[in-house]
């Protein structure tokens, strides 16, 4: 395969709590707390090969948002490096910043928070093109309706504003938007969580259309694995912060290796299984801001052993195109 | 089912509005038997949430009950006022909100609140209504129950308030509990702890429960019955296996065939076409029938309840004949786990 379109170097991300005067008086005079640290994303490695789709898949509190968020541009990493056709995305200064992420696009989950409601849906998709010139000024109204037409919208609905949209039309609006800027990635946040089910087919279904069409890459990031494994490539499990496991979709759902995946896969009702007998993965996710030691699943695990409790495991190769981060797959005990 | 705990009759619920009367719920009926769990599945807009307010009586104007029975062990509860409901409600009928923040006071400890509530229906010492606390956190799986009794709500977990919120309304061991969304908010591997929670407690104390949801999964593994609601109606009910397995109403069947996971990856996903309608403009007849791939002439009446084998209804002219709808379970083994 080519080179990769977008590679993730070995990225952490740590949020600091900001200190009260209080506190930060009493840590000058030699009495204050430590500062708390969340460990959002640490030590994650990812490659995006051009016309691929990866699904993000984690609990909340795993990681996954915030990894979208570094890989638009829209946080720097704490550590490692995002390079974008080898380019880096945080390094950039200035004009090169925007320019560079300007090929990077986000679609948020909540299309009620997402669109300016004091702006007339057609204004806000054409802003973005016509600011970094993309198109003309005089040229956006046309440039417009064409997106419109394209996501399944009535291009003479660009005089409304957003408040006169369902859910998922303004759900459309946002792709829209994002597709405006011609990108070369598209990251998709949760785009279908807020929808309900017979909206959320025809999202996806547009989705699935204009990667098609337009042969997109894409990250899309979901805490739902039937959505996930219907649109991905590849999908990357996440777990406080780390990739637990990496594989190409099809393989993952055969067959999945990390006792969290198998967990996860466990606990998700599914439709047609009938009443059934819950396995429910035992124990709470745990805070982020005091992660377990070793392996961050080793509380929960059913086959954690002394070596899970002290050492964490790296993610590595178990197959082709496969990987999992545990210490049961690189022999020995656990 | 002979020994209906709760039996809902014809219930319709209005909202006044600058634009007329809205009918939020428009003549639901439904029974559910002891230690039965109904799953009440519907749509944003659909009325399921308003119905589960309207049997506990929690509708304020501008919303009023319209018309309609009630009947929780054969006493119609929409009549009570004041001191009879109080004494109903919380001891022989119960609700779980979406969000436990909603149940729990933020600056009071559990063990406080829980202490109000068991004394506020039985004359007990502090001490006999706080082993009565501690007993029913235990049974709804909470860890070191004594600890929790001392905690505060902010202390602890998403999971863990919802839990403490059942607790809470298992107190009294009400035959029924009204469940509104109560674990849409949670992480799936937190969601199947409390499934299992709830399925066990259902079979173990016979409390019936009314489970309010948008999730056809959650409905599908945990209820014996399904209740699916549109635009202010109940259009399908039947045993749960049966109406996921075969449904009859185009609307369910469009509902279900719409799930990604029931389908090969990238395969183009069934969808129904349209968008909810508003209730202040809802099509004469058939609320679904515009965008129904079987609606005929017709569909702009009213439809008819059609009944079935096995007490299955569909509200519906032209409902789905057994044979013609494809299980939709033969292509959904793939993605359980394989260990």
């Amino acid at each position: 395969m080519s080179a990769a379109l977008l590679d993730v170097d070995h990225v952490s991300k740590r949020f600091v709590k900001q200190k009260s005067l209080g506190e930060r008086i009493a840590s000058v005079l030699g009495a204050g707390r430590k500062s708390e640290i969340v460990r959002a994303v640490s030590d994650v490695s990812l490659s995006v090969h051009k016309g691929e789709v990866i699904g993000l898949v984690g609990e909340s509190g795993c990681g996954k948002s915030t990894l979208g968020r570094i890989i638009a541009g829209i946080y720097t990493p704490s550590d490692g490096n995002v390079l974008f056709d080898q380019k880096p995305v945080a390094k950039q200064q200035g004009r090169r910043t925007s320019k560079l992420t300007t090929r990077i696009q986000m679609v948020h989950q909540d299309p009620f928070a997402s669109l300016n409601p004091r702006m007339r849906i057609g204004d806000t998709v054409a802003e973005g093109p016509v600011t970094h010139r993309i198109v003309k000024a005089r040229e956006a109204d046309g440039y417009v309706a064409d997106l419109l037409a394209r996501v399944g919208l009535d291009p003479s609905y660009r005089r409304r504003f957003p408040h006169q949209f369902s859910g998922g039309q303004r759900q459309r609006i946002a792709i829209a938007r994002a597709l405006a800027m011609k990108p070369d990635l598209l990251v998709l946040d949760e785009p279908v969580a807020s929808l309900d089910v017979s909206i959320q087919a025809q999202v996806l279904n547009l989705f699935m259309d204009l990667r098609r069409d337009l042969d997109l890459t894409a990250i899309f990031i979901s805490h739902d694995l039937g959505v996930v494994r219907h649109v991905s490539d590849r999908v990357a499990i996440m777990y406080l912060g780390r990739i637990v496991e990496l594989s190409p979709t099809a393989d993952l759902y055969a067959a999945p290796n990390h006792p969290y995946t198998k967990a996860l896969f466990e606990s998700v009702p599914r439709i047609g299984v009938g009443r059934r007998n819950f396995h429910p993965i035992a124990g709470e996710i745990p805070s982020p801001l005091n992660p377990p030691n070793g392996c961050h699943f080793h509380p929960r695990c059913p086959f954690a052993g002394p070596r899970c409790r002290a050492e964490a495991p790296p993610l590595t190769a178990i197959g082709s195109g496969r990987f999992s981060a545990c210490h049961l797959n690189t022999g020995g005990t656990a | 089912m002979s020994e209906a705990v709760l039996s809902v009759q014809d219930l319709r619920t209005q909202f006044k509005t600058r634009t007329g009367m809205l009918n939020a719920v428009d003549g639901v009926s439904f029974e559910v038997g002891r230690g039965r769990i109904l799953g009440l599945v519907g749509e944003s807009g659909s009325g399921k949430s308003v119905t589960g307010y309207s049997i506990l009586g929690l509708i304020e104007p501008p919303g009023l009950i319209a018309g309609g029975e009630v009947l929780l062990n054969g006493r119609d509860i929409t009549r009570l006022k004041g001191d009879e409901l109080r004494r109903v409600r919380g001891a022989q009928i119960a609700m779980v909100f979406q969000d436990p923040m909603m149940t729990l006071n933020p600056v009071l400890k559990i063990g406080t609140q829980m202490i109000a509530a068991v004394r506020a229906h039985d004359r007990v010492s502090r001490r006999t209504a706080w082993e009565r606390a501690r007993d029913a956190l235990a049974k709804v799986g909470i860890p070191s129950p004594e600890e929790r009794l001392d905690a505060y709500p902010h202390q602890l977990s998403g999971g863990m308030r919802q839990r403490v919120a059942i607790a809470i309304a298992l107190l009294h061991r009400p035959a029924v509990i009204i469940a509104d969304e109560p674990t849409t908010a949670l992480d799936v591997s937190i969601q199947g702890q409390i499934l299992a929670e709830v399925r066990r407690l259902a079979d173990e104390t016979g409390t019936a429960f009314v489970w309010v949801t948008h999730d056809l999964a959650v409905v599908s593994s945990l209820a014996d019955d399904i209740c699916v609601m549109y635009a202010g109606r109940i259009v399908e009910t039947g045993a749960a296996a049966d109406v996921i397995a075969s449904p009859r109403h185009p609307y369910t069947a469009g509902l279900l065939a719409s799930v990604p996971a029931e389908h090969e990856p990238g395969e183009r996903l069934p969808q129904v076409p349209g968008s909810t309608p508003s209730l202040s403009d809802l099509p004469p007849g058939c609320a679904f029938a515009p965008r129904c791939f079987k609606a005929g002439p017709a569909c702009t009446t009213t439809p008819p309840i059609q009944k079935f084998e096995d007490g299955r209804t569909a509200l519906c002219h032209y409902p789905i004949e057994s044979n013609s709808c494809q299980p939709l379970s033969s292509t959904s083994t793939t993605y359980r786990s394989a260990s």
